[in-house]
C-alpha cells in the first residue's frame, strides 16, 4: 500500500469517527425539535427528525398556562430577571476582586490568592444545608426578588471567574496602567478606563458563562424558590415533565425546547467566546 | 514596605496612611473576603459542626455525638449511594477525558469545518445541564423512548433503560460522558498550543505518529490532563440534576447518589445533621481524589522549563 493510499484512509477514517460522534451528539437535539412539531401518535411510532404532518399544537397546549399560578412564559420571565441581575454583578465583583489580585501587592495576597483558587475545589453540596439556613435567617429564602439567588454574586463568590480574568490581565501590558497614572488617574479610575475596556472580550466570556450556567441552575431555585407563581423555566420544565410525561410528550418537549431557546440562540451568536473563554482559563496557567 | 516600619516611629499619621496606599489592592479584594467568609467558610465550618449533631429545622438540637457518621457508614442505603457515587465518578470522569482528547486529537489535524464539529460537539456541553436536556433523556431512554423505537426496527426488544437497575446508572453516565465537548474545547487549544516544529523534528528523525503522540503530544498536554481530570472529579461526585429528574435516585436506588441523599435527609426530611455528615463525607472524599491528583503530579504531570 502506498504513503499517498494510506494517508487517504487514514483521513477517512477520522470523519468516519468525526461524523460517528457527531451524530450522537447532535442527532437527540435535532430529534426533540422536530419531536415539538409531531403529533402525539407519531412521536415516538419512528425516529426521524422531520413530522410528517407538522403541528404547532405542542406549542399551543405548552403555552397555554396549565390551570396553575404558573406558565412557560411567565417562568421564563421569572428566570431572566435573576439571571440579568446575577450575570451583571458577577461581572462586575470578578472584575474588581481579580484587579485586586492582578495588579496589587498587599500583605496576605499570596495567602488570599491561594484560599481563593482552593474554593474551586470546594463542593457547594457541602454549603447548602448552612446556606439554607443562613439565608433563611436573612429571610432571603422564596424571597420577592430572588435574594438568595442573586446577592451571594455581588460578591465575587465563583473563583472560576476570577482566576480566569487574572489570567487574562496578564496579557494587558503594565505599561498602560503606568501611563493611565502618570496622566492623573487613580487606581479605581485605572480599572475602569484601561483594565475593563482591555478585558472587555474576557468579560464577556465570564458573562455567557454566568449566563448558562445560571439559566440552567436547578438546585438553586429547587431550594431558594417555593412559590409557584416565582418558579423560573428550570422549575417550570420539572413540574410539566411530572404532571404529563406518558401522555402529551410533544407538550413537554415544546415547553423544554422553549425554555433552551435563549441560550440556544447565545451560543450561537457568540460561541467562539465561549471556546475563548474557556481554553484561558485553563491554558495560559 | 520594609522601610515604613522605622519611618511609622517617628509620623505615625504618615505610615497610616503609607500603608493604606501600599495595600489599597486589599480593598479591591474586600467584597470577596466578605463573600468568603459569609457565604463559604461560616457554612463550610458550622456544616462540620452540625455533622456532629442531630440537628432539625424543627427540633433544633438535642443530642451531640459521632451518631451521624456510625449510621452513615451501616445504613445499607448510604454505603450503597457512595459506591454508586464512586461507580460513577470512575465510569464517567475517565470516559470523558478520553472522549474529550481523542476528538480534540483528531480535530487538531487539518480538518475540513473544524469549527462546525467543534460547535457540535460542544452544544451539549453548554445545555446538558439543563431541566430540558434531562427531560430529553427520559424521552429517549423511556421503555417506548428513541432507542427502543430505533432497536425496534431491528426486531430487537429493548430493555427498560430506566426502571432496569442494572441499566439506569449507564443511562446517567451517559449524560455525563455526552457532555465532553468543555473539556476537548480545552484540549484542542491546548493542542493548537505545541509547536509545529516539534512534529517536524520527529518527523525529520524518523519517529511514528504513533511514538509523537506518546512522545510530544501526551506529555506536553498533561497540565492540560491534569487540570481537566482535576475539574471533572469535583463536578462527578457532586452531580445532582441527571439522578433527580430522570430518574429520582430509581430503580431502586440504583441511581441514588449522595448528592441525592445530602438533598433528601437535608431537605426532605429536614435532618440537617445527617444532611452535613453526609456532605462533609463526600467533601473528603473529593478532598484525598484531589490532593492524591496533586501529590502524583510530579510523577506524570509535565511543565516544560518554567517550573509552573
Amino acid at each position: 500500500m502506498t504513503v499517498r493510499a494510506r494517508n487517504h484512509i487514514a483521513t477517512f477514517l477520522k470523519y468516519v469517527v468525526l461524523i460517528a460522534v457527531g451524530f450522537v451528539m447532535i442527532y437527540p437535539l435535532l430529534w426533540m425539535i422536530g419531536a415539538t412539531f409531531k403529533t402525539n401518535n407519531e412521536i415516538f411510532s419512528g425516529i426521524g427528525i422531520f413530522p410528517k404532518n407538522p403541528t404547532l399544537q405542542g406549542y399551543i397546549d405548552a403555552l397555554n398556562n396549565y390551570g396553575g399560578d404558573i406558565d412557560i412564559l411567565r417562568s421564563m420571565i421569572n428566570t431572566y430577571s435573576y439571571v440579568i441581575p446575577k450575570v451583571l454583578f458577577t461581572v462586575i465583583s470578578s472584575l474588581v476582586t481579580a484587579y485586586g489580585f492582578g495588579r496589587f501587592n498587599f500583605k496576605g495576597k499570596n495567602f488570599f490568592f491561594a484560599l481563593m483558587l482552593c474554593m474551586l475545589f470546594l463542593p457547594q453540596v457541602v454549603l447548602n444545608v448552612p446556606q439554607y439556613l443562613l439565608f433563611n435567617n436573612f429571610g432571603w429564602v422564596d424571597s420577592q426578588w430572588y435574594a438568595a439567588l442573586i446577592i451571594p454574586t455581588l460578591f465575587a463568590t465563583e473563583s472560576y471567574f476570577i482566576f480566569m480574568l487574572v489570567q487574562f490581565m496578564r496579557g494587558v501590558p503594565r505599561d498602560l496602567d503606568e501611563a493611565a497614572q502618570i496622566d492623573g488617574c487613580n487606581s479605581f479610575q485605572t480599572l475602569c478606563k484601561v483594565i475593563a475596556p482591555m478585558l472587555s472580550p474576557a468579560l464577556i466570556s465570564v458573562a455567557l458563562f454566568q449566563f448558562m450556567w445560571s439559566s440552567n441552575d436547578f438546585m438553586g431555585p429547587l431550594l431558594y424558590v417555593k412559590t409557584p407563581q416565582r418558579y423560573p423555566a428550570a422549575l417550570f420544565v420539572k413540574l410539566s415533565m411530572d404532571a404529563d410525561s406518558g401522555f402529551a410528550w410533544n407538550r413537554v418537549l415544546a415547553v423544554s425546547v422553549i425554555s433552551i431557546l435563549p441560550s440556544l440562540i447565545v451560543f450561537f451568536l457568540a460561541q467562539n467566546k465561549f471556546v475563548d473563554g474557556i481554553s484561558a482559563g485553563s491554558v495560559k496557567g | 514596605m520594609k522601610t515604613s516600619a522605622p519611618a511609622g516611629a517617628l509620623n505615625s499619621k504618615k505610615t497610616l496612611v503609607d500603608v493604606l496606599k501600599s495595600n489599597i489592592g486589599f480593598f479591591y479584594i474586600l467584597p470577596w473576603l466578605i463573600g468568603f467568609l459569609v457565604f463559604k467558610l461560616y457554612p463550610f465550618g458550622s456544616s462540620l459542626i452540625y455533622s456532629f449533631s442531630d440537628f432539625n429545622l424543627h427540633k433544633g438540637i438535642t443530642e451531640w455525638g459521632l451518631m451521624n457518621y456510625q449510621e452513615a457508614f451501616t445504613s445499607s442505603k448510604i454505603t450503597t449511594a457512595l459506591s454508586t457515587t464512586f461507580k460513577y465518578a470512575f465510569i464517567t470522569v475517565p470516559l470523558k477525558l478520553a472522549f474529550a482528547l481523542f476528538i480534540a486529537y483528531i480535530l487538531n489535524f487539518k480538518i475540513k469545518g473544524v469549527n462546525f464539529f467543534r460547535t457540535a460537539y460542544y452544544i451539549p456541553s453548554i445545555l446538558g445541564g439543563s431541566v430540558a436536556i434531562s427531560v430529553l433523556w427520559k424521552a429517549i431512554f423511556r421503555d417506548e423512548g428513541l432507542v427502543n423505537t430505533a432497536l425496534g426496527f431491528f426486531g430487537i426488544e429493548g430493555p427498560s433503560w430506566l426502571s432496569d437497575p442494572g441499566y439506569a446508572l449507564f443511562i446517567i453516565c451517559f449524560l455525563r460522558v455526552w457532555q465532553f465537548g468543555s473539556a476537548m474545547v480545552i484540549f484542542l487549544a491546548a493542542l493548537k498550543a505545541i509547536p509545529e516544529d516539534l512534529y517536524e523534528a520527529a518527523t525529520i528523525d524518523g519517529a511514528s505518529k504513533w511514538k509523537q503522540f506518546f512522545s510530544i503530544t501526551l506529555p506536553l498536554l498533561t497540565p492540560v490532563i491534569f487540570y481537566n481530570l482535576i475539574t471533572q472529579i469535583c463536578q462527578a461526585f457532586q452531580e445532582f440534576n441527571g439522578p433527580y429528574i430522570i430518574t429520582q435516585g430509581g430503580p431502586r436506588n440504583s441511581t441514588t447518589l449522595i448528592s441525592l441523599l445530602v438533598y433528601n435527609y437535608g431537605f426532605k426530611q429536614n435532618d440537617f445533621g445527617m444532611a452535613s455528615a453526609l456532605a462533609w463525607i463526600m467533601f473528603i472524599i473529593v478532598l484525598v481524589f484531589t490532593a492524591a491528583a496533586f501529590l502524583s503530579q510530579k510523577y506524570w504531570v509535565y511543565y516544560g522549563d518554567e517550573g509552573k
